[in-house]
């Protein structure tokens, strides 16, 4: 481990959301560095899959925000719009759930890499071909040149999220949000997908933000862990710290509740030697 | 709207309960009904509204909108307003009738098509396919023209072209509830087909369907008016709006004789549009308005 | 960069060459059209022998149906004393040579009469059916963006009073006020009673002209075009405008939107790219519903603007029970009908490429 983590890339201080009547996020802090991967726990109706749309400015527009998200020292809450889109992409980019349904069904892959490349870089068609190929080796899809051409529905899942990836990653932005990236796949895929992640974090200098509901995931490539629940962050910590040594009661309920604490989970190996028990 | 969506806007007679009154609400939705139940009202009451008897010839002819005539006279010396009034008694429950075979006719065939599927189903559906391959219109002419022109002919041809619409429908929620579980388990647990269908499957199959339906009635009253107005239907002296439109077009200055039946069956098509809508809206949250926008994952 | 280390993964078949699938895609749907058009000659078989009422009664007027021998002769010529399944053999076997029979009102080969009135109705089916999506599919596409505000409310009462309208009503008001009251639109009829008609080469009155230089000609086509176009387009717009809506409504709740919108993308390009071409599919599905609404509409409009064309033709055929004429009637607006869906079919395997393979 490093020394003290360098100036956070993204910083949510105090974030507070509401929608209609309800009251979704209630103070949330998060500091998101280079290189590192945050994880971020929790059930659903915790708010952590909202904290990321609201990092990328994506929600209703009866969405009530309060507090601050802070990046290369600009409040994003208080951005105009176009300002803001600029930094979709380019800076911010987002990895969804489903990649069945997050990508377009109709549209190649080759024009769903480019179109944002072309239109943020302005890289004519040929370069951004380039790039796009580049990327996909990158995702390891085989064939990167044939498989520019082809539909979403002509891969597998894991390949799907693998794509859905490089396209986040196309204008090489400094932030990432993985909102659930394995959730929707099979178990025997996730891993791949997520070393994947953990590798790309570390070349590319990324911050990486992976929400998940899922511990065993989080044990796997994040280096902290905050746990979320009812619209606030409970736990912050390293890793290692929070898996074995739990400062709040309901992460320690959490993680009693993973398959095979019943036989003591003594260190995050336990929990790693866990989950591959359970994909056999 | 698609197979899942009405049987997500369907299948929940709760949420049906609740949200009707909420439909009723809204400033079309109560439009509709009133107009609605105005124009059921005059069908009902009938000769009790008229103020003329709406077959007499005894009035002097084609005069134009007065105190003593809203609507004017016809060619023949009848009171227009009378014959519009009388006309409700024609088109309305002719449209309601109409709707209501096409849904069993078309329902019971679609019923059978998806429950008993194999060739059942395939003839149901070659079926709708040969219908189907005609405009409207055109067919339900040719039909009612083969049979003779009357009001019942009419009526038999335009059910002619309209139980496709809704075997399909029918058909297609039937394929998406079969396998649901709880049909699954009562089979099971012995049910026999025609329990199975009435206890497991209409319901949940009734709601979109009839949703349907009450979106149906303006087509309906449309397509029937417009066979009387090519003379299939209704034949005279019976006052029906379809053919007062049709004989206003030999007495281009009578402006009257065309402008009222013609505005009767707007108001009465956009009645029933404006409920059937409200109806709907009230049952597929995604297309109604603003307020369920909020309603975000 | 290292290159791939993981062995590569087969892709599903058929996805080399994204010609091969359309094209057998195009070929499947043919052989189920070709199918659907001998079902569709049935079907117009059966029904116009379906008469109760004497087809030789009606064209030969009381007198003459009173002699048998007239009777029989008439019979003898239009081939109704042989039994049915021959009689249907034998229009096929004509149908294969391009012979429609002949009316028993005008006398003429039914495919010279088809030949002057369907270009009348296609001028103005077509005039219609285009502007209709064009400005369908545009306030469709303004309402369902703008959901929940004035624009959406104000277009879904507009669309909404738009398919309630009958279309002959709308006609006959529309001609009364503006030809007749106000004198904006020329009355009724394909051209002025001064005019004469452009030579035949197309039949479309528009394009003859055109293509012979007179002008003035066109001018005049062109000005009696309007109103029954106009009227035609109402009820069509109305109904493109409701489907448009609910199709990009839905699309609009899809995760590649809320994709393409996190990649920074402006808004226009999302609403283009990302919306529309997925709304697309059920669009084109309303598209050709409508056309055979409009083709329906054609019938009540010729009417009142005695329009010479397929939907007047048709219906002096059936009332009068002329079998050969309905016949041809019924069997070129089933096929017409067809072609359009067959073109629809086509048009989802071109944007739709999951269509392709199943």
């Amino acid at each position: 481990m490093t020394g003290a983590p360098a100036r956070p890339s993204l910083e949510i201080t105090g974030l507070t959301l509401r929608i209609g009547a309800s009251e979704i996020l209630r103070g949330v802090d998060l500091r998101l560095a280079a290189g590192r991967i945050q994880g971020l726990a929790g059930e659903s109706g915790s708010g952590k899959t909202m904290t990321g749309l609201a990092v990328l400015g994506l929600l209703p527009a009866t969405a009530r925000l309060g507090g601050s998200i802070s990046y290369a020292g600009r409040e994003l809450l208080s951005m105009a719009p176009r300002e803001r889109n600029a930094l979709r992409g380019t800076e911010i980019a987002m990895v969804f759930q489903d990649p069945s349904t997050s990508l377009h069904p109709m549209l190649s892959i080759g024009a769903q890499l480019t179109d944002h490349l072309r239109h943020h870089r302005r890289l004519d068609r040929a370069a951004a071909r380039g790039r796009a190929e580049e990327l996909l080796a990158r995702v390891r899809i085989p064939d990167p040149a044939h498989a520019l051409r082809r539909f979403p529905h002509q891969f597998s899942g894991g390949q799907r999220q693998r794509i859905a990836i490089a396209i986040a990653l196309a204008c090489s932005p400094k932030v990432l949000i993985a909102d659930e990236p394995t959730t929707a796949l099979d178990v025997t895929v996730q891993a791949g997908v997520l070393h994947l992640l953990r590798e790309l974090a570390t070349e590319m200098g990324l911050a990486v933000l992976l929400v998940t509901h899922d511990l065993g995931v989080m044990s796997a490539v994040a280096d902290r862990v905050a746990v979320m629940r009812g619209g606030e962050v409970v736990e912050d910590g390293e890793r290692a710290q929070v898996f074995t040594a739990p400062a709040h009661p309901y992460t320690a309920s959490l993680l009693a509740s993973l398959p095979g604490a019943a036989h003591g989970v003594q260190s995050l190996d336990d929990v790693r030697a866990l989950r591959e028990a359970a994909r056999e | 709207m698609s197979t899942a969506e009405l049987i997500r806007a369907g299948g929940i007679r709760a949420r049906m309960r609740e949200r009707i009154p909420r439909a009723w609400r809204t400033p079309l939705g109560i439009t509709g009904a009133v107009v609605a139940a105005l124009w059921l009202l005059v069908a009902a009451l009938g000769p009790l509204l008229w103020p003329h008897d709406p077959l007499a010839q005894d009035l002097p002819r084609l005069q134009a909108p007065d105190g003593a005539h809203w609507f004017g006279t016809d060619e023949l010396g009848r009171d227009v307003l009378s014959r519009v009034l009388a006309g409700a008694r024609v088109t309305v429950p002719l449209a309601l009738l109409l709707v209501g075979l096409s849904v069993l006719v078309g329902g019971l065939l679609g019923l059978a098509a998806g429950f008993f599927g194999r060739w059942v189903g395939e003839t149901v559906m070659r079926l709708t396919d040969l219908v189907m391959a005609f405009p409207t219109v055109i067919l339900a002419m040719v039909v009612a023209a083969s049979l003779g022109a009357s009001l019942v002919n009419a009526v038999l041809a335009a059910l002619v072209v309209s139980w496709p619409a809704y075997a399909r429908v029918t058909r297609g929620l039937v394929l998406g509830v079969r396998e649901a579980d709880y049909v699954l388990a009562d089979r099971l647990l012995g049910f026999s087909a025609a329990r199975s269908l009435r206890t497991d499957i209409v319901p949940m199959v009734s709601g979109p369907v009839l949703i349907l339906a009450s979106l149906d009635i303006g087509t309906a009253t449309l397509l029937l008016s417009g066979l009387s107005f090519l003379g299939l239907g209704a034949k005279p002296p019976t006052a029906e709006w379809g053919s007062m439109v049709a004989t206003a077009i030999n007495h281009f200055d009578a402006w009257w004789m065309g402008l009222f039946p013609g505005l009767a069956i707007l108001t009465v098509v956009m009645a029933f549009n404006f409920l059937g809508d409200a109806l709907r809206d009230a049952l597929d949250p995604r297309t109604a308005g603003v307020l369920t926008k909020a309603e975000t994952r | 960069m290292s290159a791939p280390s993981a062995p590569p993964t087969p892709s599903s078949p058929g996805a080399e060459r994204a010609g091969h699938p359309l094209l057998r895609y195009l070929v499947r749907r043919l052989g189920v059209s070709a199918l659907l058009i001998i079902g569709v000659t049935l079907v117009t078989f059966v029904l116009t022998n379906l008469v109760p009422g004497d087809t030789v009664a009606a064209n030969l007027g009381q007198r003459a149906a009173e002699d048998p021998a007239i009777v029989a002769a008439y019979r003898a010529h239009y081939g109704l004393d042989r039994p049915l399944p021959v009689q249907y053999l034998t229009y096929l076997d004509n149908l294969r040579r391009g012979d429609l029979g002949e009316s028993q009102q005008t006398h003429r080969a039914v495919l010279t009469d088809l030949r002057s009135a369907v270009p009348a109705t296609l001028e103005i089916a077509i005039g219609a059916i285009i502007l209709s999506v064009l400005i369908g599919v545009g306030f469709g596409t303004v309402a369902a963006v703008r959901c929940g505000y004035l624009a959406d409310s104000v277009l879904r009462l507009v669309s909404l009073v738009g398919i309630s309208v009958p279309t002959f009503w709308l006609a006959l008001v529309a001609y009364f006020v503006l030809s007749f009251q106000l004198d904006l639109a020329p009355g009724s009829g394909r051209l002025s009673p001064a005019t004469t008609p452009p030579p035949d080469i197309t039949g479309l009155y528009t394009l003859d002209s055109l293509l012979s230089g007179q002008w003035a000609t066109y001018a005049d086509a062109v000005a009696h075009l309007m109103l029954p176009t106009l009227v035609l387009t109402l009820y069509t717009v109305g109904l493109l405008t409701r489907f448009t809506r609910t199709a990009v409504l839905e699309v609009l709740d899809q995760d590649y939107v809320r994709s393409a919108r996190a990649k920074g993308l402006p808004e226009r390009t999302v609403l283009l790219r990302y919306v529309l071409r997925a709304a697309l599919v059920p669009i084109l599905t309303v598209v050709g519903l409508a056309f055979g609404t409009l083709l329906s509409g054609t019938v009540l409009v010729e009417q009142v603007f005695s329009w010479p064309g397929l939907g007047s033709y048709g219906y002096q055929a059936a009332s009068h029970l002329d079998l050969p004429a309905v016949m041809g009637v019924g069997l070129f607006v089933g096929v017409i009908y067809l072609v359009i869906n067959l073109v629809v079919d086509l048009l989802y395997g071109v944007i739709d490429p999951r269509v392709r393979v199943s």
